[in-house]
């Protein structure tokens, strides 16, 4: 109360010009406070995001000559593992005849293999991130002959694409390159 | 209530400058309190001794245990079996977590039976609502800590959550890990906040009581408290009644976490994390169940049912979406339910709603533990949508509509009118 009477004293002497003048300075200290609050906040957040020495085990180096066509085997890349499965002919043959209607996210097996033979991708349901079955001979391998993910059933076919269940996506293609013809970096 | 006068100079000394013990003697000596309360009150004190049982337990198992993915497992099988009593305060620590939430949900029906949730108290209850996210998180980051299978698969499952924020989901996702699959970080950041987030807890725990003192104790009868003779001091009579709680409580809590420590427990969490085999069935802790169910509840083919619908969410986004909806739509009881009488005792449809939405709820736990199949994910479904249904149609239609009986005159006059009735066959 009493601050509002000088305020309104000062403002009959100035004109009210003062007011606005205060404003500014207020609204232009807030501001800069409060960007050099959020920079701030920055370097707390990023903290958090993987560190250098995660980021440099990216890539890893798969030799390829020991598995058997039909065979699969499991590589881990980043902390996540990689399925790598030798196809058999049958296999390739089902998964390229597919309809691009029937699939829920369409995509060519073409698009998903570099050699026909060599499927390639990450073993991580893209549900709810469980691993999916069908790597070892014996595990259910769904409906689809591919992979079957126990968690909320989920069904991937022998291109690793979602067939029947909740996922809402193919199996997913990490970045990788053939070395030689038995051999491959991932990453 | 007048300020006390302390004959202890120290105390006065300390009073006089910082009014701690003013403080204390009114809130936990003086604080007028209904005299009707029966015994579902006692649950609310009960929640505040387990988070100090929480608290002592978790700082004396932190003294020996590792937060690392290749020591984690070994270090709490350290503690079972070499550390001196490192058994007793683990499994008071793993059945606490489930007492905790037993009494929490008590409390929160408690709540809904005798509208505690409405005028003054809105406040009161979204801070409680507050408390239990909380508390979620902690338990979620707790059971992290022992690096076994279903600590694994359990919070692989449920960070993965995040992914279906549109857009950002996939990098928030490896911000919350730290790498790009659950893994050392992770451990670490999870066991950082298991240590900070029940001091979290108190502080809530602080607001909640504040709000509580300043709106004063609802009531079975759910009216106000119009004058003295209506309240007595929560010392000594409610001190005594919680302590008698207390004790029934502890007999169970003590029963559970001494004859059969591992009774709530899954066992495959003695079986060490292993990053490349998912467990058969990945299982919640139990009080995680109905939310759990609610998660898996949404049909696959729910963009086929509203074909004409143009469905931006797909099955999963819309699952997470209804699992944070159950908790968070809470808050917004006190607007949904116009009904200005608040006990359910008044309220005839209400109370029966009230005993099939708990019904429901249980339903709803008991789904959560079953595979995702068949008549389970039917009968899931079902107590999914009865959920919402409850609260967001029944409960503001009833609240308009219901005819409620008569309120009694005042707390003293219903206390009173018992007591003669009581009396009459004595004469
Ligand atoms: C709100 C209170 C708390 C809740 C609900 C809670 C919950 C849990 C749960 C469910 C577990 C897993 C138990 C198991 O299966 O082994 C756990 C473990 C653990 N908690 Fe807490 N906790 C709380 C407070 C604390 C506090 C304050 C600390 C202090 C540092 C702490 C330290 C630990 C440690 C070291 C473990 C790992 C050892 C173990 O697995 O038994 N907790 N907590
Ligand atoms: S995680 Fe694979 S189906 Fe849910």
């Amino acid at each position: 109360m009493a601050g509002s009477t000088t305020d309104q004293k000062v403002e009959a002497e100035n004109g009210g010009d003062t007011e606005t003048r205060r404003d500014f300075l207020l609204i232009s200290t807030v501001s800069v406070g409060a960007v050099g609050a959020a920079i701030a906040a920055w370097p707390f957040i990023d903290l958090m995001n993987p560190s250098a020495d995660v980021l440099a085990m990216a890539s890893t180096e798969i030799d390829l000559s020991s598995i058997e066509e039909g065979q699969s085997i499991t590589a881990m890349w980043r902390g996540k593992p990689v399925f790598i499965r030798k196809r058999t002919s049958e296999e390739i043959e089902s998964a390229s005849n597919v309809e691009m209607m029937d699939l829920k996210d369409p995509e060519q097996d073409a698009a998903r293999v570099q050699k026909p033979e060599w499927l390639v991708m990450i073993g991580i349901c893209t549900h709810l991130g469980c691993i999916p079955l069908g790597q070892k001979t014996g595990q259910i391998k769904g409906e689809y002959n591919g992979w079957f993910c126990p968690c909320h059933g989920s069904h991937y076919d022998t291109a690793g694409r979602i067939r029947k269940g909740p996922a809402p996506k193919n199996l997913e293609i990490p970045p990788y390159k053939f070395i030689d013809n038995s051999s491959i970096r991932i990453g | 209530m007048t300020a006390p006068t302390w004959k202890n100079p120290l105390v006065k000394w300390v009073d006089t400058r910082l009014p701690i013990f003013t403080f204390m003697h009114h809130d936990l000596i003086d604080y007028p309190t209904p005299k009707n309360l029966n015994y579902m009150w006692n649950f609310g004190s009960l929640l505040g001794i387990i988070l100090v049982i929480m608290i002592a337990t978790g700082i004396f198992l932190s003294f020996n245990y590792t937060a690392h993915v290749d020591l984690a497992f070994d270090s709490v099988e350290r503690i079972m079996r070499d550390v001196n009593h490192g058994w007793l305060i683990r499994y008071l620590h793993m059945n606490g977590a489930s007492m905790f939430f037993l009494v929490v949900y008590i409390h929160i029906f408690r709540g809904l039976y005798y509208g505690s949730y409405k005028a003054p108290r809105e406040l009161l209850w979204i801070i409680g609502v507050a408390i239990l996210l909380v508390m979620m998180a902690t338990a979620f980051d707790g059971y992290v800590l022992p690096w076994g299978q279903m600590s694994f698969w359990g919070a692989t499952v449920i960070t993965n959550l995040f992914s279906v924020i549109p857009f950002v989901g996939d990098k928030i996702v490896i911000w919350l890990w730290g790498g790009f699959a659950v893994d050392n970080p992770t451990l670490n950041r999870f066991f950082s906040l298991h240590y900070l987030l029940p001091f979290v807890i108190f502080g809530l725990v602080f607001l909640h009581i504040w709000a509580l003192h300043t709106a004063k104790s609802n009531n079975p009868l759910g009216i106000d408290i119009k004058g003295d003779q209506d309240t007595i001091p929560f010392h000594p009579y409610y001190t005594i009644k919680d302590s008698f709680g207390f004790g029934v409580f502890l007999i169970i809590y003590l029963g559970i976490t001494l004859f059969t420590p591992n009774l709530l427990g899954h066992p495959d969490n003695y079986i060490r994390a292993n990053p490349l085999v998912t467990p058969a069935e990945i299982v919640p802790e139990w009080y995680f169940l109905p939310f759990y169910a609610i998660l898996r509840a949404v049909p696959d083919n729910f963009i086929d049912i509203f074909g004409l619908l143009p469905v931006i969410i797909d099955a999963k986004t819309s699952g997470v979406v209804l699992m944070f909806a159950s908790i968070l739509i809470l808050c917004l009881l006190p607007w949904l339910d116009r009904s200005k009488v608040r006990s359910a005792k008044f309220r005839p449809i209400y109370r029966q709603l009230f005993w099939i939405f708990l019904a429901d709820c249980l339903v709803l736990g008991w789904v959560g533990a079953k595979p995702a199949e068949g008549t389970m994910l039917i009968i899931g479904r079902v107590a999914t949508f009865w959920y919402f249904f409850h609260l967001l149609i029944l409960v503001p239609l009833v609240s308009k509509y219901e005819k409620t009986r008569d309120l009694p005159e005042s707390i003293n006059a219903s206390v009173l009118s018992k007591r003669t009735e009581i009396q009459v066959p004595a004469e």
